[in-house]
């Protein structure tokens, strides 16, 4: 009887978790669907007619849409290939004998803490502007023709902000798994004459594999979306070098007011997501077992 | 020999590392130090490292031309309210999935993550739309709900993790004691479970209080946080990066604290425990 009480009052205390999290999800979702298939804009008071797949129709076949989706990937590419390309070695670097590491680690982690609009604007205005960022100094210091970041590589320049927003992180978990290194495992293979480079590709390397992928997978999930940085610096432009799906599906909403193209364009976002989304709840219901 | 080694390689190690560090915190030093000059000198080229004439009038100003106390107030509002309310959903939820489980609870926390995967501009239209229609565009109680739903799978999983690793056997002693529910959650549970309880609040409050794909969406002027207070800045006139640097640095500055107190608990809240 006392378990069943138990079961019974178990499953009220998770109801209102369960219920939120259930609402939260079908019913914007479901009103997306919704509005995809309507001629909807906020702007004619005449729309609101059924039109079936044609906002996908218009979606897919936008060539905004293939340059957002190639800026997309471009971006979640090249920063997780930074982030991880960068993380790996500092890690390696934290994980050395060093003195006061615990003040270097503060400030590595640092720019994760910085709100993205922070980031951005500091970015932009203190280190990248072409007449008197820091970075426009150094190069005039070196005899180069400083780089015009947001006009001649504003997606490049979004990338180098978003990074060293993320490679804290990247970094973080890399460290935080190469602590949990068996050491006799290393140093066994030192005693056996292992180079460091071949320790370090038999043995480091393989260790990392798992956090590596829990790297991309969280991160690609949360670069898929960013939006602030783009929103406060480049506003998309010029032109669409800058706009990937997230901007362009705000751009659609909240600036052409075309609910049901947004709507179309929003599944898709959804349907990108959770293909990588897959994969991460396999890991993580993996490691709930053990 | 092997002693004269290792000196060395930590002397390496620890310049590499200390190089590699400033590096990674110049652009933050960089804005701190600019928000001391005044806006001619923070402009200048070459730029002075140190030997300006530092001032204090671009906080003034701030506040004074833009009423950051109004913003600071609401980020401390909505990241407070959201995330204490969330704690208030999660913690019998996780509590009863961590000491009941049943063989669904596992399909439960993975659903319950798959929902945090979920875009937020999948969904931008509809929650605007409803938001409008509701009253509740650019009001705190708006932003505070839809933050505090938006971060609850976190919440539920972190405490969850932490949840699991109390040990069962002080509670079936509890339970033999003739313990309740009630007084087993309030006079075992939660002192055991108060640093878990903590660092989940805090890693919340700081995701909140970053948070800027809703805040920028769904608020301007009255319920605009510091993140959208911030954005302001993109479009100014005149010379303004002493004072955009004076208004991040107020902003970043208690989260930057906050995050160096919870940076052990990073990496296990935003993995969901799978890297520990």
């Amino acid at each position: 009887m006392a378990t069943r009480q138990t079961q019974l009052l178990a499953r009220t205390l998770m109801t209102p978790a369960v219920a939120l999290l259930f609402i939260w999800m079908i019913v914007p979702l479901a009103l997306t669907i919704y509005f995809s298939t309507l001629h909807y804009n906020l702007l004619d008071p005449e729309s609101g007619q059924f039109v079936g797949f044609e906002n996908f129709e218009y979606f897919l076949t936008d060539p905004a849409f293939l340059a957002s989706l190639r800026n997309t990937l471009v971006l979640v590419g090249s920063v997780l290939a930074l982030t991880i390309l960068i993380g790996i070695p500092l890690a390696l670097l934290l994980d050395q004998p060093v003195i006061g590491r615990s003040i270097v680690r503060l400030m590595v982690i640092a720019p994760f803490f910085v709100m993205p609009t922070v980031s951005a604007l500091v970015w932009k205005n203190l280190l990248m502007h072409p007449v008197s960022g820091l970075f426009a100094w150094i190069a005039t210091l070196f005899g180069a023709t400083p780089i015009d970041w947001f006009n001649d590589a504003p997606l490049l320049a979004i990338i180098l902000i978003v990074s060293w927003q993320w490679l804290p992180f990247a970094t973080l978990i890399l460290l935080t798994a190469l602590q949990s290194l068996d050491e006799e495992q290393k140093e066994a293979a030192e005693m056996d004459g292992a180079r460091a480079l071949s320790t370090f590709i038999y043995i480091t390397l393989p260790h990392l594999a798992r956090p590596i992928t829990v790297v991309i997978l969280i991160e690609t999930i949360f670069l898929l979306t960013v939006f602030a940085e783009i929103f406060v610096t480049t506003g998309g432009g010029p032109g669409l070098q800058t706009t990937n799906i997230a901007f362009l599906i705000y751009s659609q909403a909240l600036i052409q007011y075309d609910i049901g193209s947004a709507s179309a364009g929003g599944l898709v976002a959804v349907v990108i997501a959770n293909i990588v989304a897959f994969f991460l709840v396999r890991i993580v219901g993996r490691n709930l077992e053990a | 020999m092997a002693r004269a080694v290792t000196t060395r390689r930590t002397i390496i190690a620890t310049a590499g590392a200390w190089l590699a560090g400033f590096l990674i915190f110049f652009p933050i030093l960089w804005m701190v130090l600019a928000s001391f000059k005044t806006e001619l000198e923070a402009f200048a080229i070459p730029p002075s490292f140190l030997f300006f004439h530092w001032t204090t009038e671009n906080y003034a100003t701030v506040q004074e031309r833009s009423d950051y106390l109004h913003h600071a107030l609401n980020s401390i509002l909505i990241a407070g309210g959201s995330t204490l309310i969330a704690m208030a959903i999660a913690i019998p939820a996780a509590w009863s999935m961590a000491f009941s489980p049943t063989k669904r609870t596992k399909d439960i926390l993975l659903w319950m993550l798959s929902t945090k995967m979920m875009p937020p501009v999948g969904v931008l239209v509809p929650i605007y739309l409803i938001f409008r229609d509701f009253g509740l565009l650019d009001t705190r109680t708006g932003l505070t709900f839809i933050l505090c739903l938006g971060n609850l799978p976190i919440v539920v999983w972190m405490l969850f993790t932490y949840f699991k690793e109390i040990p069962k056997d002080i509670l079936e002693a509890a339970r033999m004691d003739g313990a309740t529910i009630g007084r087993e959650l309030v006079y075992v549970l939660t002192p055991m479970a108060v640093p878990g309880l903590a660092s989940t609040l805090l890693l919340n409050l700081i995701l909140a209080w970053n948070e800027a794909f809703w805040t920028l969406n769904l608020s301007t002027l009255n319920a605009a946080p510091l993140t959208v207070f911030i954005a302001s800045y993109s479009s100014p006139e005149g010379l303004f990066w002493a004072k955009l640097s004076a208004a991040s640095t107020l902003a970043i500055a208690p989260i930057l604290v906050l995050g160096w107190f919870s940076q052990r608990q990073l990496v296990r809240g935003l993995t969901f425990g799978a890297v520990k």
